[in-house]
């Protein structure tokens, strides 16, 4: 390994964890924002203008703020349950392309830290790890409340990931390949070529998988504020809770990046256009989990497991032999 | 007269907006609530509420009161800290000092300290009220002869006590604001009817 590589895959190291941070950081008041005027409120106004400085003002906050370690807790798991969250995250966004390769100075930049030819299930391998964020730290924190919210995000992760697995099973069939870069390059040739269309199943159920596994409204079980406080949260303080929400967020944005590369053509042909319309599908499926938490009321943890495994999976098996069967012939 | 906000009725009575709400019954065999399920799912009910919020969301109409920058209209019988008021023509103070704000208060919290000045009248030296025991049940307002206690409009208070008290100073109207016409009668609890002119018996003399 030449040291310019090391050097290289630094910086690429460096420059996400910068921008996710300060994209999850963002996305809170994107959220805020969006929320208040779905609901007809005008959101944070205060801290300069528009409150766009409400995110400096909360980061300000979370990072004074008493870092307070609860009696009766399992200390060093206590500790260690958030540092589990934001790093899985952040380790998953190792194999997502972000951007098209280009050059600056006759040095060409691949935007991904590790092309790996086992791409996408690198990241989902590493974001199913992040369930134990969550797990750990509820069970750690001697909470009846994050107990409870330790066995749900259990359940509903294992339960989740089955989904989200089988159903890109159909297309990778069909790609043949395993990397985001392939997936991606697979669908170059236009809208024509995009996955969504010959996958759409699939595409809906990735997608409905997606909400269970960030935790977002309508799967929002993990910590669903009206039941269970703050679920495995509820003992956490300061800039421990902060990494846990950073976690939450960045997910948000890597499995939208996700979603956008493997059925909605990525990047395309990898020019500037086709890097920006990446952007804004990405902005779309931020967007969307918004706009469904404004929308849509959280189903009972039941419920979601009668969705799981009584529709979703089967529809997921069905699609994986139509698939094949189409692809024999 | 400051300007009256119409505000809705709200008691209840048959022309109330009071209604049952039809509930359907629930589902009790599996496939009845199959059925439910794909009923709800296939007419697109999550896309109703996605397309509620976004069309909140482009109207732009937003309900929120920017507190201390806007406020809202607070009704005109409206009880909150008291005012003392002056007679229009002489800018003379109202109130006699007979005593009875302070002997109906329910809370004890009226206290006041009259003298004769030059003129044998009674002249009001002290008038206060403990804010901190007022619970504004306008029996004062009501009970004063004169109309000179009546309560205003000011309900942002704050103190470091639990104590804290209004003087007289605080409550008149002050002269110049009186001269300028902007003292209002107060519509509440007794002030006098509208028209009441009209229904005032003229004293018979011949007594
Ligand atoms: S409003 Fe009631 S409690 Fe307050 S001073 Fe008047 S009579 Fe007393
Ligand atoms: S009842 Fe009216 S007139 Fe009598 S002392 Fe109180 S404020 Fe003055």
């Amino acid at each position: 390994m030449d040291v310019a590589f090391i050097i290289e895959t630094i910086v690429k190291i460096v420059v996400i964890l910068l921008i996710f941070s300060a994209l999850a950081g963002l996305g809170t008041y994107f959220e805020r924002k969006v929320l208040a005027f779905m609901q007809r409120r005008l959101g944070p106004m205060h801290v300069g203008p528009f409150g766009l400085l409400q995110v400096a003002a909360d980061g300000i906050k979370l990072f004074t703020k008493e870092d307070i370690i609860p009696q009766n807790v399992v200390k060093p798991i206590f500790k260690i349950a958030p540092v589990i969250t934001a790093a899985t995250a952040f380790m998953a966004s190792a194999a997502i392309p972000f951007w098209p390769q280009f050059t600056v100075m006759g040095y060409t930049v691949h935007p991904i830290v590790a092309d790996i030819n086992v791409g996408i299930l690198y990241v989902l391998g590493v974001m199913a790890i992040g369930l134990y964020g969550p797990l750990l730290g509820g069970m750690a924190s001697a909470n009846k409340w994050s107990l409870i919210s330790a066995a749900r995000s259990a359940a509903i992760f294992i339960s989740y990931e089955v989904i989200s697995g089988l159903s890109l099973l159909a297309p990778l069939m069909m790609v043949g390949s395993l990397s985001l870069v392939d997936i991606n390059n697979y669908q170059a040739g236009g809208i024509g070529n995009w996955i969504v269309w010959s996958q759409p199943v699939a595409f809906i159920l990735f997608w409905i998988a997606a909400f269970a596994e960030t935790g977002r409204t309508p799967f929002h079980l993990v910590a669903n504020d009206h039941e269970i406080i703050d679920g495995f949260g509820t003992e956490y303080s300061g800039m421990r809770w902060g990494m846990f929400f950073i976690g939450e967020y960045a997910n948000m944005f890597f499995i939208s990046f996700v979603i956008a590369i493997i059925f909605l053509g990525g990047f395309g042909d990898g020019t500037i256009a086709g890097a920006f319309q990446l952007l804004l599908k990405v902005a779309f499926f931020f967007f969307f989990f918004l706009w469904t938490r404004a929308a849509w009321p959280d189903v009972r943890p039941d419920q979601l497991m009668w969705l799981c495994w009584k529709v979703l999976m089967p529809i997921a098996v069905l699609n994986i032999v139509v698939t094949g069967i189409v692809m024999m012939f | 007269m400051h300007h009256e906000e119409v505000f809705t009725d709200r008691n209840v009575s048959e022309h109330s907006a009071y209604f049952y709400v039809d509930i359907e019954t629930y589902p009790v065999s599996g496939w009845d609530k199959f059925k439910q399920v794909l009923k709800r799912a296939v007419r697109g009910e999550l896309f109703v509420g996605l397309w509620v919020v976004l069309r909140e969301m482009i109207k732009f109409d937003i309900h929120t009161v920017q507190y201390p920058k806007e406020k809202l209209p607070i009704g005109p019988r409206y009880r909150a800290v008291h005012k003392l008021l002056r007679l229009w023509e002489s800018g003379y103070e109202r109130c006699i000092g007979c005593g009875l704000c302070e002997k109906i208060c329910i809370s004890d919290c009226i206290r006041m300290d009259t003298r004769i000045d030059e003129n044998s009248r009674k002249e009001v030296t002290e008038y206060s009220i403990n804010l901190g025991r007022c619970i504004f049940c306008g029996y004062c307002a009501e009970v004063c002869p004169e109309l000179a206690i009546v309560h205003g409009g000011r309900y942002e208070n704050a103190s470091e006590q639990r104590t804290h008290f209004v003087i007289k100073d605080d409550m008149l109207t002050p002269l110049d604001l009186l001269k300028a016409g902007e003292q209002a009668e107060y519509p509440g609890f007794g002030a006098i009817i509208p028209g009441s002119d009209a229904s005032v018996k003229k004293t018979p003399l011949a007594y």
